[in-house]
This record gives C-alpha cells, sequence and structure tokens, in this order.
C-alpha cells in the first residue's frame, strides 16, 4: 500500500507528465486560456487516464509481453508481441474516448456539456498514450500500482494546465513585448513553473 | 505536373514553421534535444513518418469515409511508427533507448496528424509528399538548433565529442547544467519564439 502511494505522489509532483516530460503540451498550450474550460479537459484527462493506463496494462500482461500468451497453453509461452503494442495502445485509447463519450452523454448530459467539446482531442494528447508507454517501459509490479501511476499522471497534468490558465488570465492585463506575447510567453512561464516544480527532485520516497 | 511547388517547402522553415507558428509537435521536441544525436534521429524518424502518412492518406484520401478517418489516419501512422521503431532497435540500439517512449509517441505527435488534416485529406499526393517533406525539415531545424544549443552549454560537446577546451574549464569556465534539464528546453523555445516573431511582424499575437 505504502508504494502505491508513494508510486501516487511521485507521479503528480517529481514525475509531473507536463514539466518534466512535456506531454501533452499541444493541448495544454492550445486549450489553457481560462481557468474553466483547462478545468474540463483536466478532468477529461484525469477520467481517461484513470481508465485507460490499467487496461492497457492488462492487455500487456495477458496478451502482448513475451510469455504473456502462456496463461492460454503453454505452447504459446515463446511468443513476444510486444512490438505490437503501439498499435494495440492507440487503438484501445480511441475506443476507450468514443465509448466514455458515448456513455457520458447518456447518463450525465451536464458533465457532458462540459466535458463533451475536449473528449475527441483526448485521443490524439500524448499525454495519454505517453503515460501507457511509461507504464510498459516501468514494468509496475502489479495492478495497484499502475492505478497509483495513472491518478497521479492525471493530477499532476490538471495542476500544471490549470496553474497556466490562471496565470494566463492574469497576464492579460500586462504590457507584454508584441513578439513574446501569447506563445512566447507562455512558454517561458512554463519554463519558469517546472523550475518551481525541480525543487520536488529532492524528495527521497 | 506543373513543376515542383517550392513554396510547399519553403514555407514551413519559417513563415509556417510547424514548432513555432503552427504550435505542432511541442512534446517530442522538447524531451529529446538534451543531447545532438538523439535529437536527430527524432528529427529523422519523424520526417520519414510525417511524409510516407502524407503521401499514402493523400492516395487513398477519395476512398476514407469521412466519420473514420480519424481512426484510419491513426492506423498508418502507427504502421509506420512500428516501422521505424523497429528500425532503430536494430540499426541504433543505444539512441533507442535514450528515446524510450518519444518514438512511440510520434503517433500521437500533433505534426502528422494536424499536416493529414489540414492538408493530405484534400491535396495530390505529389503536392502532399513535398508539404510532408517541409514540414519535416521545418521541425528538423528546430529540434537540431535545440539539440546543439543544449548540449554545448549543457555538457560541453557535440555529438558526444569535446568541443569546448580544456583550458577554458582550467580557467574557471563550467557547464550551465540547467541546459540539460527539462525547464531550459521550455524558456529556449520561447526564446526561439521571441526573436523569430521581432523579425517578422507578421507573427505577432495580437
Amino acid at each position: 500500500m505504502q508504494e502505491i502511494i508513494n508510486i501516487f505522489v511521485k507521479s503528480i509532483f517529481v514525475d509531473n507528465m507536463i514539466f518534466a516530460f512535456f506531454l501533452g503540451m499541444c493541448s495544454y498550450l492550445a486549450v489553457s486560456k481560462t481557468v474553466k474550460t483547462s478545468m474540463g479537459l483536466g478532468i477529461a484527462v484525469v477520467f481517461v487516464l484513470l481508465i485507460t493506463v490499467p487496461l492497457n496494462y492488462l492487455i500487456d500482461n495477458f496478451l502482448l509481453k513475451e510469455g504473456a500468451l502462456a496463461w492460454i497453453s503453454p505452447k504459446l509461452a515463446s511468443i513476444d508481441l510486444s512490438y505490437l503494442s503501439f498499435i494495440v495502445f492507440i487503438a484501445v485509447i480511441a475506443a476507450m474516448v468514443q465509448l466514455v463519450e458515448m456513455f457520458i452523454e447518456k447518463t450525465s448530459p451536464v458533465l457532458y456539456a462540459q466535458l463533451g467539446i475536449f473528449l475527441p482531442l483526448i485521443a490524439v494528447n500524448c499525454a495519454i498514450l505517453g503515460a501507457s508507454l511509461f507504464m510498459q517501459e516501468r514494468e509496475y509490479n502489479n495492478i495497484g500500482e499502475v492505478i497509483g501511476f495513472s491518478l497521479g499522471s492525471g493530477i499532476g497534468w490538471l495542476l500544471a494546465i490549470v496553474g497556466i490558465a490562471a496565470i494566463r488570465e492574469k497576464l492579460r492585463y500586462s504590457q507584454i513585448p508584441a513578439p513574446l506575447r501569447g506563445l512566447g510567453i507562455t512558454f517561458i512561464i512554463t519554463g519558469l513553473m517546472a523550475i518551481a516544480f525541480m525543487s520536488f527532485l529532492g524528495i527521497k520516497l | 505536373m506543373a513543376g515542383i511547388n517550392f513554396k510547399l517547402i519553403k514555407n514551413p522553415l519559417s513563415k509556417e514553421n510547424p514548432i513555432t507558428v503552427q504550435v505542432l509537435g511541442i512534446c517530442s521536441a522538447l524531451a529529446v534535444t538534451a543531447k545532438l544525436q538523439p535529437a536527430f534521429v527524432m528529427a529523422l524518424s519523424v520526417i520519414v513518418v510525417v511524409v510516407f502518412s502524407n503521401l499514402i492518406i493523400s492516395l487513398i484520401r477519395n476512398t476514407i469515409p469521412p466519420r473514420i478517418r480519424i481512426i484510419v489516419q491513426l492506423v498508418i501512422v502507427s504502421l509506420l511508427v512500428i516501422l521505424v521503431d523497429q528500425i532503430l532497435k536494430a540499426f541504433v540500439y543505444d539512441v533507442s533507448k535514450q528515446l524510450s517512449v518519444f518514438v512511440g509517441l510520434i503517433i500521437t505527435n500533433c505534426i502528422v496528424m494536424g499536416r493529414l488534416e489540414a492538408f493530405a485529406m484534400n491535396n495530390k499526393p505529389f503536392d502532399s509528399l513535398l508539404d510532408g517533406i517541409g514540414n519535416g525539415i521545418g521541425y528538423a531545424v528546430i529540434l537540431v538548433t535545440l539539440g546543439i544549443i543544449r548540449e554545448l552549454f549543457g555538457s560541453g560537446t557535440l555529438w558526444g565529442y569535446n568541443v569546448i577546451p580544456q583550458s577554458f574549464y582550467d580557467m574557471g569556465y563550467q557547464d550551465n547544467s540547467l541546459m540539460i534539464m527539462p525547464p531550459m528546453a521550455l524558456i529556449l523555445v520561447g526564446i526561439i519564439i521571441w526573436i523569430q516573431r521581432a523579425r517578422n511582424k507578421d507573427l505577432c499575437e495580437k
């Protein structure tokens, strides 16, 4: 249990998706103009990460990895399908995003109105595929750790996008040199935020 | 075929640069540029993927039903990325280890999907090929520039060879290790955008 909490905290602060790995930068830059919309996108990302990463973990462990097919018959133990993981992961993500969208549309129209426009965007958000690939590379021991990791990464991403949105709302009233306005200053501020987050590197978990 | 349309190659290099102007494909641009070599290999892989996916999608653009076009694009792009990944693993294993998940992330690199949606879906194959080459090179230029700056100031080497002479270090020069940390990549991209927009006023945001 302690291990799971460690991974959870670590993936929020130390291995933050945006500040340490730059994943999901495209939507981070495009949708961070107001706090309200960025909150919506952030929650949608947490939601989708929490579903797709554990699912991909199961698929990886029971279908794709070397020796993973041994549960069907020992003869299949030598098969290694891991080269298929990219295409399987992205297919799972695209399908799950579609499913989640339909499910929310049926069950909660209010939530759908808030998240609706962001959900299709998420299928091609690199944070989602990136989390699945990190999960594969870091070889977590059990599904609990994977859930901790996916929830932590999602919340870390949410934290980053809401933070930059709040700063950008204030920036609108400041005098910035014309060439730096918009994109340029957003990059530089993200860099400064990343330096602030580097202070968490010292934490030993 | 009325000659090659050079605009398609030239524009993405400066005033329609995929990274600094269209804001596509930022993720990988920042993460792999701590050293020159992985940045170069990454740029090459993206060029290959963007050129061939543009060409293939453009060839079959009239047969793809519009409702499922995203899935079709994703499948074709991921097939190309799997090929690139296997080739990298076979021939340059060390670099492929360094790039880790970022080769796989070419699938969701917005440059590839962005160009497919914006250009290849409604243009002829040959033009799409040129557009792919142009955007790939535009991306590569930024990646290699960042790689050179960060490796030179961050570790005093280029492509793994020492460039800064030992006498500099003896006089008290030190490598700026912040350069190889993630935050500096963001700030450097911000500065590149600043310089580019200062020289070309049309690109400034209101």
